[in-house]
């Protein structure tokens, strides 16, 4: 638990970096990242080789704004097995080959299950990037900046808030467990029902002082952001740049004509 | 600056807390509250805030605490709570100390001319850009204590400001309490740090006023402390070679 903690504030830390990317504009950052989103969403079930080209965009994220590929994966080590696990019965459902590796068939379902597979990790590293490289509150005010609704935005970044509260009562309780159930692993399954409740109960119990304390020193439904960068020629440039990269990987098949250079 | 006028109070109906209860505090004055725990002394601050609402009358510079008069009273009152893991829960110290500022409408610029004079003044620059969750209890104690004196208030009150704290950094809290100029109201256990920040002390016991006074005749009243459930200052027991 001390170590979920530690990782929430490293997010904070990561992305008070100063690369490049860091200092873009949070609004052009996160259309970006909806763009490319939206772009390997489109992408058909078997058209994993188009995918893969898509990989080069993070890729160059990382290496510009100097985060290591590894924090990424380790970070969404416990989100990677459930997008991985989208797919997994395609093959059992989908066996006519649709093309061979050498003499050996590959069914539409191994296609299709690696291709989402793909795409969710893909649109998982989008976000962790954007996230590693832009603090929440610079997200938030681009959000609003965006129109959307006030209440939405200010949801978000109270549950990134109360993320960080659950998380400290669960460590604080799990250590109280284990100093009173020495050897054991995990949770008894009988003490769960309590537990749960109790973390409930005593999460909702900071939650209210952290709201007291907010509403103490003037709060009234709306937060002040800090002060974005404003959207200049640079962001503008990043923009209309990346996107239109997307577009290109997403319309010209790059992939097969790499390959045709090197495959008669 | 304060009045409670016969407030009384009941988390649950039939067993109040707070009990037919009467003070008044002046400008500029320093006030212990003091209890056993259960006495009230938390319901007491809370209802002032007007987290709670009693019954009878509670003023702030002869204004009612009431549901139309909340956003005026609590930008005169400051709280420090208890804990300042729930008090701070902006990502950094800068961030925190900027919150109130600018929802009481205070420009960027203002506000933060205003926390970096309240960092120097309690020497606490270095901690201006430092990530809340980094520092050490007795820096985030200090950082608590700056966010509610960035909002300028007309009086402070703290729960328990020097619990959980080292000597050296609890000095720190009691020196810096000494310095505020506003009125103070503070509850605490902790008697030698409220005999060396308050001149007066109020004595609470099961929701009433059991002693008001100045503090150094109260917090010497051995028989009056034990019957409330507490003991004589260590410094004073010291004194008394007890």
């Amino acid at each position: 638990m001390q170590k979920a903690l530690r990782e929430l504030g490293e997010m904070d830390s990561l992305a008070a970096g100063s690369s490049p990317i860091h200092s873009l504009c949070p609004t052009a950052k996160l259309l970006t990242t909806v763009v490319y989103i939206a772009v390997v969403l489109s992408f058909g079930k078997y058209q994993l080789s188009g995918l893969i080209v898509m990989l080069l965009w993070p890729v160059l994220l990382f290496q510009i704004s100097g985060i290591p590929v590894h924090v990424c994966f380790y970070k969404l080590r416990i989100v990677l097995p459930l997008v991985l696990a989208v797919g997994i019965f395609n093959p059992f459902f989908d066996r006519a080959p649709i093309l061979y590796l050498g003499t050996v068939p590959v069914s539409g379902g191994v296609v299709s299950m690696l291709t989402l597979m793909l795409k969710g990790v893909l649109c998982l590293m989008a976000s962790f990037l954007l996230i590693a490289t832009t603090s929440i509150d610079s997200l938030c005010a681009a959000l609003r900046k965006l129109h959307v609704p006030g209440l939405l935005v200010t949801l978000l970044l109270l549950t990134y808030r109360y993320v960080g509260v659950m998380t400290e009562e669960l460590a604080i309780m799990t250590d109280a467990y284990h100093l009173r159930a020495p050897g054991q692993k995990g949770i008894h399954v009988s003490a769960w029902g309590s537990f749960l409740g109790q973390l409930l109960l005593r999460s909702m119990d900071r939650a209210q002082e952290l709201y007291s304390s907010m509403l103490l020193r003037g709060y009234h439904d709306h937060f002040h952001y800090a002060p974005m960068k404003p959207f200049g020629l640079s962001d503008g440039a990043y923009l209309a740049g990346c996107s239109a990269l997307f577009l290109a990987l997403r319309l010209v098949p790059a992939a097969r004509l790499l390959g045709s250079l090197f495959v008669r | 600056m304060i009045e409670f006028q016969h407030v009384s109070f009941a988390y649950e109906p039939g067993r109040p807390v707070i009990r037919d209860l009467s003070f008044t505090i002046g400008d500029g004055e320093a006030v212990g509250l003091i209890g056993a725990n259960g006495a009230g002394k938390s319901t007491v601050m809370k209802l002032l805030l007007g987290l709670l609402q009693g019954e009878g009358r509670i003023l702030v510079d002869g204004r009612e605490v009431g549901r139309d008069s909340l956003a005026e009273v609590r930008r005169k009152l400051g709280f420090v709570l208890q804990n300042s893991d729930h008090q701070m829960f902006m990502p950094t110290v800068y961030e925190d100390m900027m919150f109130a500022p600018l929802n009481y409408g205070l420009s960027r610029e203002e506000a933060e001319k205003r926390v970096d004079g309240v960092l120097a003044r309690l020497g606490l620059t270095e901690l201006k850009h430092r990530h809340n969750h980094r520092i050490s209890g007795g820096e985030k104690r200090m950082a608590a204590i700056a966010t509610v004196l960035a909002m300028e208030p007309e009086a402070v009150l703290m729960d328990e400001p020097t619990s959980a704290l080292d000597p050296y950094n609890r000095r720190v809290v009691i020196n810096t309490i000494r310095d505020l100029p506003q009125t103070k109201l503070i509850t605490s256990h902790d008697l030698d740090m409220i005999l060396d920040t308050c001149r007066r002390v109020i004595l609470m016991s099961s929701g009433q006023v059991v002693a008001d006074g100045p503090a150094e005749d109260i917090l010497r009243d051995k028989v009056l402390l034990e019957a409330n459930r507490m003991e004589l200052p260590f410094c004073l027991a010291g004194r008394a070679g007890l």
